[in-house]
């Protein structure tokens, strides 16, 4: 019964939707203030009926309830009460659920926290954000119904895949989607922008918080993916360069692009035009990244004809969107373009320096996924792109754009100067260059392209520090004051920066220092590993809740002597009937110790194999100051 | 990520993990470093995105001998990857070849750059007018 309830709830959020839609373009138009004020009502509305929707759902996996088809297929009795819920958006009918959740969500904080905004440009943004949502409740309706009845209804479900079941993986896709349906905010400001007569790059002031929450989130979402890949793949790798983690890293460096464009736009009114088709291409780019994952396409081709339904109806909605957007652009009245001249040395400069690498990168990602696509299509073959083509196109894209990006924070507006330059950069430059002498004295060998690595690493972090610092001015008394001051913006970048800094030595570590070892070991047998000595002690049989699992024993010592016990587990999931490997990982700030436990091979040895990872840590940790640094732009943004 | 590491359980299913095992390893470290090397440039043909030294697969265990067994018989790097992609096609490949059909794939991110830095030029020569 609950189940028409949320299938009845979902029906009636589309209905609202179309009435938040009609009547919020409509009073706009016509300048009707009783019918735009239907619009935020409805969008609180929405929200309301797609909790019921939501909480059916979940409702029918918590009791499961194998009457209901996804249920069926993706839950099992015996799964502990997390992955019963988390497993409500680990399939494609739920997690589209989900996704017209969040976008309700969305809309509803927007109508909340939008009053003093212009009436007529809100209620155009909370239209826009109606036709979003009608395109992907009709796509659930139609196509990808959560609530569909299975008869008659088995007694026991296929359950859930073994490697999402994961504390880190029931987060990922909420986080995710958080941030993808963010910028469907940034679209609808863009619309409503360009429908007004007057386009003024107000709506690039107002957008800024949206753009910089729907960030935050994307940020979390990819680095959490990255670090349940890490633990859980039973590798220690953190990025594959894999379709599905490019369809989310596409919008997000086109989203950074545009946290960085409307910096400029909402200061300097330059680049409207620009600005405003970011804004279109990052949603355009969530929605693609959306429908990449879950139509199956990347897989195969053939996998997105299996289900022509839902494939066209994608296809639609990406063309209908991107369409109907640019369609608007193209004759949108963009005249009234501020053109305050700006040098070279530039705080513009810079920031459109920024833009074009992004752009750039973004299209590289772009191309790089969908290219063996288009060759298989055309006939031409089948091709592979993988990480051997990204990092020999990224590493000279990338390189001298790490090196230029400490001089954007400290250029002045429109006319920056060498002496602004040096003042600011040439301390972090010496300690940059003296921090990687450091490091070539402790690694015997390092080639040239860790080196540069390295130093731009080093640059990031200390001429982000050293900026905060001058900023702070810490010689002059009354330091807490302006502390307190000091612009949030600048605050949130320079962090940020750092961040990015911070991750670059964690893929360093992780990629060009790492150590491994692979070898069949017997009870008591001594393995050796940089300045690790490990004991190999046992395999005993362990029964978790749903999994049975063989868990080894290794004890590790380190040069002081001090000893830990590792232990990485074999699984076996008996619904499922597959297995996962459970890595052993001890962690230290300077670097992991990951411990996997293999195959008996025929003489009854194990075979073990054991990483050690330096600085790996510090991936995940500057993403975690990448959110940070987000969330204080956010919290002190002036209103 | 969801499909392609569910394509990746599958692939473990079929048989029992054989990632790398340590019978497979050359005694000669530089010579295995170069294994390494150029097993990072193949895909396990029957997993998803997997390079042949991350694959429980048995073919990608085959391909690792493969490799080895070259090495060990003195041939080059090039030589290697030419004969693996000789039989299983330009698929094995994970850094595609430069080759006219690979071209736009290969040019197009510099070609975007220059473009980019060729704009910029022309709006920092406008506004300065």
């Amino acid at each position: 019964m609950s189940a028409e309830l949320g299938h009845f709830a979902l029906i009636l959020t589309l209905l609202a939707a179309t009435v938040q839609a009609w009547a919020g373009f409509a009073g706009a138009r016509g300048g009707r203030e009783a019918w735009m004020l239907v619009a935020p009502r409805a969008a609180i509305m929405q929200l309301g009926l797609l909790f019921v929707a939501g909480a059916a759902l979940i409702r029918g996996f918590v009791t499961s309830d194998f009457s209901l088809d996804v249920v069926v297929a993706n839950s099992h009795i015996d799964k502990p009460l997390l992955y019963k819920i988390a497993g409500s958006w680990g399939n494609h009918e739920g997690s589209m659920l989900m996704w017209a959740f969040i976008l309700a969500l969305y809309g509803a904080l927007f109508a909340v926290f939008s009053k003093r905004l212009p009436i007529v440009f809100r209620t155009r943004v909370l239209a826009t954000q109606a036709l979003t949502s009608i395109a992907f409740l009709s796509f659930i309706l139609f196509t990808s119904n959560p609530f569909a009845r299975s008869f008659p209804a088995p007694f026991e479900g296929l359950g859930l895949n073994p490697i999402l079941q994961d504390p880190a993986l029931a987060a990922h896709p909420p986080l995710l989607y958080a941030g993808y349906v963010g910028y469907s905010l940034c679209f609808s400001f863009a619309i409503a922008a360009m429908l007004d007569r007057q386009l003024s790059a107000d709506w690039s002031v107002w957008v800024r918080r949206w753009a910089l929450l729907a960030w935050m989130f994307l940020t979390a979402g990819i680095a959490l993916g990255s670090f349940w890949a890490y633990y859980e793949l039973g590798w220690g790798g953190f990025w594959f360069w894999d379709p599905v983690e490019n369809a989310s890293l596409m919008p997000w460096l086109a989203g950074t692009a545009f946290l960085h464009s409307i910096k400029v736009t909402a200061r300097q009114g330059h680049f409207m035009r620009w600005t405003v088709l970011l804004a279109i291409l990052t949603f355009a780019l969530s929605l693609i990244g959306t429908f990449l994952v879950r139509s199956g396409v990347l897989t195969s081709v053939h996998a997105f004809a299996n289900d022509p339904a839902r494939g066209v109806y994608i296809l639609a909605i990406i063309a209908v969107t991107v369409g109907g957007a640019l369609a608007l652009y193209s004759r949108a009245h963009f005249a009234n373009e501020a053109q305050k001249s700006f040098q070279l040395l530039s705080r513009e400069s810079a920031l459109l320096l920024n833009n074009i690498f992004l752009a750039t990168a973004t299209a590289t990602v772009f191309i790089g996924t969908l290219y063996p696509l288009a060759i298989d299509a055309l006939g031409l073959g089948k091709i592979s792109v993988g990480p051997p083509y990204y990092s020999a196109v990224f590493l000279p894209l990338s390189a001298p754009f790490f090196m230029i990006l400490p001089f954007g924070p400290i250029l002045s507006w429109g006319r920056g100067s060498w002496d602004q330059i040096r003042r600011a950069l040439a301390a972090p430059l010496v300690a940059a260059v003296l921090a990687v002498i450091v490091f070539l004295s402790l690694r015997a060998e390092i080639s040239l392209s860790v080196l540069a690595a390295l130093f731009g690493a080093m640059w990031l972090i200390l001429s982000s520090v050293a900026t905060l610092l001058a900023a702070l001015d810490l010689r002059r008394p009354g330091l807490s004051g302006r502390i307190g001051l000091l612009s949030p913006s600048v605050w949130a970048g320079n962090i940020a920066h750092a961040g990015i800094g911070l991750m670059l030595l964690g893929i360093i570590g992780a990629t060009a220092w790492r150590a491994e070892i692979v070898v069949a070991v017997a009870p008591g047998d001594r393995i050796e590993l940089g300045a690790y000595q490990f004991v190999f002690d046992a395999v005993t049989q362990v029964r978790g809740p749903n999994y049975i699992a063989e868990r080894g024993q290794i004890t590790m010592r380190d040069l002081d002597g001090r000893t830990k016990i590792l232990t990485p587990e074999k699984r076996i999931y008996n619904a499922e009937r597959s297995q996962t490997t459970e890595a052993a990982i001890d962690v230290k700030l300077s670097r992991h110790i990951y411990a996997v436990l293999g195959e008996e091979i025929d003489d009854g040895r194990r075979v073990i194999r054991i990483w050690e990872y330096p600085l790996v840590a510090f991936i995940w940790l500057g993403a975690l100051v990448m959110v940070l640094a987000g969330g204080i732009g956010l919290a002190g943004r002036r209103r | 990520m969801r499909i392609s590491f569910f394509a990746l359980v599958l692939c473990a299913l079929v048989t029992p993990a054989l990632s790398l095992t340590p019978d497979e390893l050359l005694t000669d470290p530089a010579l295995e470093a170069r294994a390494r090397a150029i097993s990072a440039e193949l895909r396990c043909l029957v997993c998803q995105n997997q390079t042949i030294d991350d694959s429980d697969a048995p073919l990608a265990r085959d391909l690792r001998a493969m490799v080895r067994e070259n090495i060990l018989a003195g041939q080059s790097d090039e030589h290697i990857i030419a004969a693996v992609t000789a039989r299983y096609g330009d698929f094995v490949l994970f850094r595609p070849r430069f080759a006219p059909q690979n071209y736009f794939l290969w040019l197009s991110p510099f070609l975007l750059l220059a473009i980019g830095l060729f704009t910029l030029w022309r709006i920092l020569r406008k506004t300065r007018s």
